[in-house]
């Protein structure tokens, strides 16, 4: 009942809603369907084939996999630059500051072949890592390193905001009940700020799963060992094999928006709790 | 000073500017103008043709016209005029990349090959290695690439005409010298094992083998490899010719159904007839493609020594069998790829 009346207070809704509607099937649900349409003219053995032989199976795990474990860094890191950005004052602070936006601005390719020029074995760092035995250009963790890098300002410029809107009287007052600085930072700063670390976990996390520019290029993609699923797909497309590429983007649409939805869920259910104990 | 007087001057240029750029639109828009639809690497040979081309057709009609060149991916060129791109002409480096026209909306006439000399196909190259300079691992001829330790850089064949090429190489190799499709089917598992890098294209796997100083060998197009020496000076690299390759011959066609639209049916046929001319010949020649005409062949023969082909048509049942035995998904290729 609450919320019935929150909408009905403002006019225009039904206005506001049919344009969102109508703008969300131009933008995104017509072109998503034409995925599912496309998909839709396939026999079930033959997307059977298409989305589930070992080739496809082992690029899923490795897109998904490392997807997660990159946009799960970038929560770590990005928290902690976001904190120094809002919390300290340093010399060539604003520089630092536009520098985090870069992996957004550069072209993805340019972003891959230099991670690879950097990471190859005549590279300047991969020379030293290859001397003590890691590999990073043409493996798996290559695939990492890039979606380490392009993930990087999802996570800093969700939570910089919400930090900076964060008043250290609340960290006062926490301090001056008898809170030790970490337990400060664990039980305060950090559950106010789970919402907009979980969003940006989850803007780093779709983006990753959709890279293809930077990955391409430092991945080798060997099939079952380094191939990507953004890689299947183009490879079905230069086969001519619509179907089957449209038949495996919607595994993986379908897959990032049950996954999405989840850390969707999950966020809500956090800002409700650290709202209620607030 | 009244107006007329103060307006006139800027206005009489303002005028001549207009009716100039008038004419100068019309002429645009009169003289004939084709584009070329290309595949990737071709984009140098095409800078050159092209003025040659024009001014040869214009000391034949009188007549000014321009020759514009699109290039990318072969496969994504194709299905971009599929899609309607307005090409005149495709010039590729694979047949299935025109028949992909005939099968879909019959842009391409089927009987394309018959309308040129050469199956319509004005050059051709093959595949050869490329190995560090005074060739270290010793690498000779195919065999040597599918020992256990030597590392190989091929394109992705399932992204590149160039990778199939080389796959299809390996596989004629290993049929003529041993006679059964399992032997030929081991030899390759055995090659692609030693694979560490699958690129997109040939050039990306150029940038890896010379670049990345990764893997013993890259194998690629002669034209690729000539290049590769005259872009990073030869001191770096040797080629080496196997005892037996494959013939890679880049066809061309018209597009009638672009061609008949724009009534540049005339033209565009000339352009395709003159790169089998001896001029077109000669150009192909200097970059390092093998033409076809013996002339101008035996003029560069220190370029490009003589070397044992076959083809995908002789050989190996042509493109359609290949397609279906070796690359479509589940066949041949995928079977070895992933069992590596």
């Amino acid at each position: 009942m609450a919320r019935a009346s929150t909408y009905r207070g403002l006019p225009g809704f039904g206005l506001s809603l049919g344009f969102t509607l109508a703008y969300l099937s131009l933008i995104v649900l017509v072109p998503l369907s034409a995925v599912f349409l496309k998909t839709s003219t396939m026999s079930w053995p033959g997307f059977w084939q298409a989305v589930a032989s070992p080739r496809v199976v082992a690029s899923y795990k490795l897109t998904f996999g490392m997807s997660l474990l990159a946009a799960l860094i970038n929560t770590v890191f990005g928290f902690l630059l976001a904190w120094s950005l809002v919390r300290y004052w340093f010399p060539g602070k604003k520089i630092v500051d536009a520098l985090v936006d870069l992996p957004f601005a550069l072209p993805t390719a340019v972003a891959g072949i230099s991670l690879t020029a950097l990471y190859a074995k005549n590279g300047w760092l991969g020379q030293y890592l290859e001397a003590i035995g890691i590999k990073v250009a043409f493996t798996p963790l290559g695939v990492l390193v890039a979606l380490v890098f392009i993930g990087l300002p999802f996570v800093v410029r969700t939570v910089q905001p919400v930090l900076e809107d964060l008043d250290t009287e609340i960290e006062e007052a926490a301090a001056s009940l008898g809170a030790r600085r970490l337990q400060t930072v664990w039980r305060v700063v950090v559950p106010s700020l789970t919402p907009a670390l979980l969003t940006g976990f989850a803007l780093a996390f779709a983006r990753s799963v959709g890279e293809y520019g930077s990955v391409i290029f430092i991945a080798g993609n060997l099939p079952m060992v380094s191939e990507i699923t953004p890689l299947i797909i183009i490879t079905k497309l230069e086969q001519y094999d619509y179907a089957g590429a449209t038949a495996v983007a919607s595994v993986m649409l379908v897959a990032s928006f049950v996954l999405l939805l989840v850390i969707n869920g999950l966020q809500e259910w956090t800002s409700r709790r650290s709202g209620r104990e607030a | 000073m009244s107006f007329t007087r103060l307006w006139a001057r800027p206005l009489a240029w303002a005028g001549f500017t207009a009716s100039f750029l008038f004419l100068l639109s019309v002429t645009v828009l009169a003289q004939t103008t084709i584009l070329n639809v290309s595949y990737d690497v071709s984009r140098e040979l095409y800078k050159d043709i092209n003025p040659a081309f024009i001014a040869d057709w214009k000391a034949k009609t009188g007549e000014t016209i321009v020759v514009n060149q699109s290039h990318g991916g072969s496969s994504k060129q194709a299905m971009s005029v599929a899609a309607g791109l307005d090409a005149d002409v495709i010039t590729m480096n694979q047949s299935p990349d025109i028949d992909i026209l005939v099968e879909r909306g019959g842009l391409v006439a089927a009987d394309w090959r018959k309308r040129l000399p050469h199956d319509a196909a004005p050059y051709t190259t093959t595949t050869v290695f490329l190995v560090r300079k005074g060739n270290p691992k010793g690498i000779k001829d195919w065999d040597d690439l599918a020992k256990p330790g030597a590392q190989v850089i091929v394109p992705n064949p399932k992204t590149s005409g160039n990778g199939r090429y080389t796959y299809l190489a390996a596989w004629g190799y290993a049929l003529q010298k041993s006679g059964t499709e399992a032997a030929a089917r081991d030899f390759v598992t055995k090659l692609f094992a030693n694979v560490p890098v699958l690129d997109g294209g040939g050039r990306g796997a150029t940038t890896t083998f010379t670049q990345r100083d990764t893997g013993d060998a890259l194998v690629t197009f002669e034209n690729e490899a000539i290049a590769i020496g005259a872009e990073l000076g030869t001191d770096k690299f040797d080629i080496v010719y196997p005892s037996l390759s494959i013939e890679a011959s880049a066809p061309v066609a018209l597009v009638d159904a672009v061609a008949d639209k724009k009534g540049t049916r005339k033209v565009a046929t000339a352009y395709l007839e003159f790169l089998f001319s001896a001029q077109g010949q000669e150009i192909i020649a200097m970059h390092a493609f093998r033409p076809r005409s013996e002339e101008v062949l035996h003029k560069y023969a220190s370029r490009f020594p003589a070397i044992k082909t076959f083809s995908v048509e002789q050989t190996l049942g042509g493109w359609d069998k290949v397609q279906k035995d070796h690359f479509a998904d589940g066949a041949i290729y995928d079977q070895i790829i992933v069992k590596r």
